[in-house]
């Protein structure tokens, strides 16, 4: 399997360079629904000149990583673009892995409950046979390299990609079962983008599982084992938070950061739902929605949990898609890191009703929202209003599609089990 | 208005012959531009009458330490395009007006009201002092000088220094804010004329009268206020108030033609006598011959005394009216300066001023954009140092690594750089550059910044007109081509205030450039209620598909035969040939 995985790494590539060197790039670095105020390669620029103008870079409101993210680039500045392929790389390959082993228990467990008998005699068409389960991380890998999303984003230099690459290595350590290494990419995480502390339930639960350790609030194993986990986690997250400290010697960047993630005060336009809610707010309540549409992405966490502790992996994918939904400046790079993970459940999609239509809204909003930029910003002949209608659809959409699919996969598994018939 | 406080730096330039007249000034700009045909770039003293510059000196005992109101009229005070006198010695107001005169010409509205104020107070109760300073300021003369905030606020390091006697002062208390979006106008003229002592009954003052000042192309007021000594010992400190009007009439294009005036007809009223309160009250008109040859403009009535200076590089020479010398109002009641050409000027080049600027911005589209600074120097063969003070509101975001500095085509670097960055709704961007300008060259500084969007409330009522972007400063010490005398400070303490003119070489120049208009993208303000359903609504959905999913139970459903109605519904199926439920 590794010569396929080779080959479209090697096209992958091809297609980034091809356009790195040619005039798109800049304009698609220039695309709000590309590069948001937290991660342009513009302010990540920005950043390090300040810094070598002798003033801080969180004095200002332009520059908004995290010092981690400047002592990277400070020493990587010269080879940026090929940084940025590596992370799309890195990304890439570790979906890979984590959807192979993750196939296997997967595979595994099917064949557990069809020798005990548990399936009902008429879904003989559903079982997934090994032949088609063989292909899925290749086209994991295919569908994050090659999305046109992800390619974007990655000629753009938008830090979101390092931010993909983190929770990538935190999914595969996390299937792979070393509760270390997947606390310690939680952690990175965490640090650079806030919203992936989500994460830690389905993480949890996956190793839990893994480790046969059941979920009861009773039980003292399931304490102790959350306990560790949530140690090492906050240990890690403590640890990164003091090195980003010692790195320019004040703590201005948590308000700069973080603050700046929680309290949105940037209203620049993008894909998100935020931007033109807060420009049309009344400063009376600006705080108490502010509130409300953070409480939204963390909300969700614990009721999946209970709904969907069978199945951690996909919790971790609607998880995933709540954030990118979510989330105060959200980019197309955060709609492709879950868009990868479609593949994983193609066997579900038959019974998806709304696929049609969830896929063409997404592809005809794609293709509107730099026109009616365009038409707002430029030509003058149309009005925030026609672009805000855009973001709308498309977070319709996309939310159709994160909502409709756990019901599926629930129905699915029922159907399978005939435990219970619905409807 | 605009208060300019200035700081006493160690590293700034010097103020020649200020020795003993460093202090703080503190003093009222507000210029009003009426709209007028662009006349063309760069020169606009072309339509403006070039000789006839008039200044007027009211001395009043009366104030400690003296008070000057002076009107400037014509380019004289504005020595060609684009110059303006510095900050030295009271020369702040005359600076600051004529910098602005020289974009008067350009028909574009020019209301630049800008407020400078140095408290020699404790620390933190700096900021304190300036709110109260600016809101006592606006109460006074009736400018919206309240609105001066930390949004519009800087602490300049290099720009601005203490005028008077000073200790030497921190540029930390030092404060600079201008409102560009201000005009001026006659409430801002009533109590500027209620500081003068005689008001606008006599003196020099009756001819302030508000319909014709206002009737000009170019309008300036300005306060100063710093701390002088009393006497040649300065054992003591007294706080001296300068006041400065200066009006730019465009005579030859609202008149026949011809570059002829008189009082008469710029200010529909003739000088009667002189203020009683006065010690001095003087009337200056610029008479200097554009070549060697013999005059080829008169003055009637003959002056009491012709003086000659070399102000700003350039010789010039004055006809001086003294209203308080008795021969003057021999022969007439009243006093019309007039000024008559003796035969028509042929089309003669200006002078252009050895240091001049303009400021535009460029790019299209509500997303980006670029500021773009051009500086020239048209000294043959002396390369002098300016430095320049940029303030930019934080709603255009400004990249620095963006900033270029071209000059003959290559990179010139900085010497000192002092960059501020913006916070969202709590300060501007500051931008201080000491910047070598060469001998005989243009210097372009372009940065490029990113509009941003803001929330509803915070647009003024009329968005699409755009937001201002203040004026930036440019302050150099600008040799002359002639050598200067060395004129004596304490023997005309107001002359040399009126007509700047220092140590040797050179004078000390700040200019201000035109101030910005850009455009942000706006939102639809009709539209508060309809984009919070909408929005709403989308989370609704969101919430309510994960509700169902995470609450929805099932359960068995036996197949059963139906109820009644079911069992109908069937016999008629079949009676109508269609399958049964």
């Amino acid at each position: 399997m590794a010569a396929p995985l080779v080959l479209v790494v090697l096209a992958a590539v091809t297609v980034r360079a091809a356009l790195y060197r040619s005039s798109l790039a800049a304009f698609i670095a220039e695309r709000v629904e590309v590069a948001s105020p937290l991660n342009a390669w513009k302010r990540v620029v920005e950043g390090l000149a300040l810094l070598d103008l002798g003033v801080s870079p969180y004095s200002g409101a332009i520059f908004h990583e995290t010092p981690l993210i400047i002592y990277l680039f400070h020493f990587l500045i010269e080879y940026a673009e090929l940084v940025f392929m590596i992370t799309d790389i890195l990304t890439a390959v570790a979906l890979y892995l984590a959807i192979q082993d993750y196939n296997k228990v997967v595979f595994k467990k099917q064949k557990l409950l069809i020798e005990l008998d548990k399936y009902a005699p008429d879904v003989a068409e559903l079982i997934r046979t090994p032949m088609e389960m063989h292909y899925i991380p290749l086209k994991v890998a295919l569908v994050y390299l090659l999305n046109p999303y992800t390619v974007m984003s990655c000629v753009a230099k938008s830090t979101c990609a390092i931010s993909n690459t983190v929770i990538a290595f935190f999914i595969l350590a996390t299937i792979r079962g070393s509760a270390f290494l997947s606390a310690v990419f939680l952690a990175l995480a965490t640090y650079q983008s806030l919203y992936p502390i989500t994460l830690f339930a389905p993480a949890l639960l996956y190793l839990l599982q893994r480790q046969f350790i059941p979920i009861k609030p009773k039980s003292k194993s399931f304490w102790l084992f959350t306990m560790q986990y949530a140690a090492l986690y906050l240990c890690s997250l403590v640890v990164v938070i003091c090195l980003s400290f010692f790195l320019l010697n004040s703590w201005d960047f948590i308000p700069s950061v973080y603050g700046f993630i929680l309290s949105v005060p940037d209203l620049t336009p993008n894909i998100g739902l935020f931007w033109y809610f807060f420009a049309e707010m009344f400063e009376h309540f600006s705080l108490f929605f502010v509130c409300v549409f953070q409480i939204n992405v963390f909300f969700y966490t614990i009721p999946l949990a209970v709904k969907l502790k069978e199945h951690p992996v996909f919790f971790m994918f609607v998880q995933l898609a709540i954030i990118s939904i979510f989330k105060s400046y959200p980019t197309v790079g955060d709609v492709a890191l879950y868009m990868a993970f479609l593949p994983v459940w193609s066997h579900l999609y038959r019974f998806l009703r709304n696929i049609f239509i969830l896929s063409c809204m997404l592809i005809a909003c794609s293709l509107l929202f730099p026109v009616l930029w365009h038409l707002w910003i430029f030509a003058g002949s149309a009005n925030s209003n026609f672009y805000y209608a855009i973001t709308l659809t498309f977070n319709i959409g996309q939310l159709l599609w994160a909502a409709d699919t756990p019901h599926v996969l629930e129905h699915f598994h029922v159907w399978m089990k005939r435990m219970f018939t619905s409807f | 208005m605009d208060a300019v406080a200035t700081g006493a730096g160690n590293n700034s330039l010097p103020c020649p012959g200020q020795a003993q007249r460093d202090g703080l000034c503190l003093h009222s700009t507000a210029q009003k531009q009426q709209h007028q045909p662009t006349p063309p770039l760069g020169r606009t003293s072309t339509a403006t009458p070039e000789a006839g510059a008039i200044g007027r000196q009211d001395r009043k005992r009366k104030w400690v330490g003296g008070a000057g109101g002076h009107a400037g009229g014509g380019a004289g005070a504005a020595a060609g395009s684009g110059a303006g006198a510095g900050d030295d010695a009271g020369r702040a107001a005359g600076g600051a007006a004529a910098a602005a005169s020289a974009r008067g010409g350009r028909g574009r509205r020019l209301p630049v009201p800008h407020a400078v104020g140095r408290r020699p107070a404790a620390g933190g109760s700096v900021d304190k002092a300036w709110k109260e300073l600016s809101n006592i300021l606006s109460g006074i003369f009736c400018a919206s000088l309240n609105f001066i905030d930390s949004t519009n606020t800087v602490t300049p390091t290099a720009s601005f220094k203490p005028l008077g006697v000073a200790n030497g002062t921190d540029h930390r208390l030092l404060r600079y804010a201008v409102l560009p979006r201000e005009v001026v106008c006659t409430e801002n003229l009533t109590p500027w004329k209620k500081l003068l002592p005689c008001g606008s009954k006599a003196g020099l003052a009756v001819l302030l009268k508000a319909e014709r000042l206002f009737h000009s192309s170019y309008h300036s007021q300005a306060v100063h206020i710093r701390p002088i000594c009393r006497d040649a010992s300065c054992l003591a400190v007294s706080w001296e108030l300068r006041q400065t009007l200066t009006v730019v009439f465009d005579s030859f294009t609202s008149g026949q033609g011809k570059k002829d005036w008189s009082l008469f007809k710029m200010f529909s009223r003739t000088l009667t006598d002189a203020c009683p309160l006065a010690s001095e009250s003087k009337v200056y008109v610029d008479i200097s011959p554009k070549n060697k040859e013999k005059q080829l403009l008169e003055v009637t009535p003959t002056p009491t005394s012709v003086h000659e200076a070399i102000v700003q590089g350039d010789k010039t020479t004055y006809a001086v009216y003294d209203l308080l010398s008795p021969v003057l109002f021999n022969t007439s009641r009243s006093l019309n300066v007039q000024l008559k050409w003796k035969r028509p000027e042929d089309s003669s080049e200006l002078s252009t001023p050895i240091m001049h600027a303009q400021r535009y911005v460029s790019g299209y589209g509500l997303q980006t954009g670029e500021i773009s600074t051009l500086i020239y120097n048209t000294h043959p063969y002396r390369a002098f140092p300016v430095i320049l003070l940029e303030t930019v509101p934080w709603y255009l975001r400004l990249y620095v690594h963006t900033l270029t500095i071209i000059t003959k085509g290559k990179e010139n670097k900085p010497s000192y750089m002092h960059y501020q960055p913006a916070q969202d709704r709590k300060r501007p961007h500051l931008l201080e550059m000491l910047i070598q300008l060469p001998a005989n060259s243009a210097t372009k500084i372009t940065i490029q910044f990113e509009r941003a969007l803001l929330k509803w409330t915070e647009y003024p009522p009329d968005p699409n007109h755009g937001f201002y972007v203040s004026s930036s400063v440019l302050s150099a010490l600008v040799p002359s081509v002639i050598a200067m005398k060395d004129v004596n400070v304490e023997e005309s303490p107001l002359f040399t205030s009126l007509f700047p003119s220092s140590d040797g070489s050179s004078y000390f120049l700040r200019l201000y450039t035109e101030p910005l208009l850009v455009n942000l993208p706006t939102p639809d303000f009709s539209m508060p209620y309809n984009v919070i359903c909408l929005t709403c609504t989308v989370v609704a959905v969101c919430y309510g598909s994960f509700y169902n999913l995470l609450t929805r139970t099932f359960h068995v459903e036996e197949p059963s035969r139906g109820g009644l109605a079911k069992r109908l519904a069937n016999v008629i199926r079949r009676l109508r040939g269609v399958p049964p439920i």
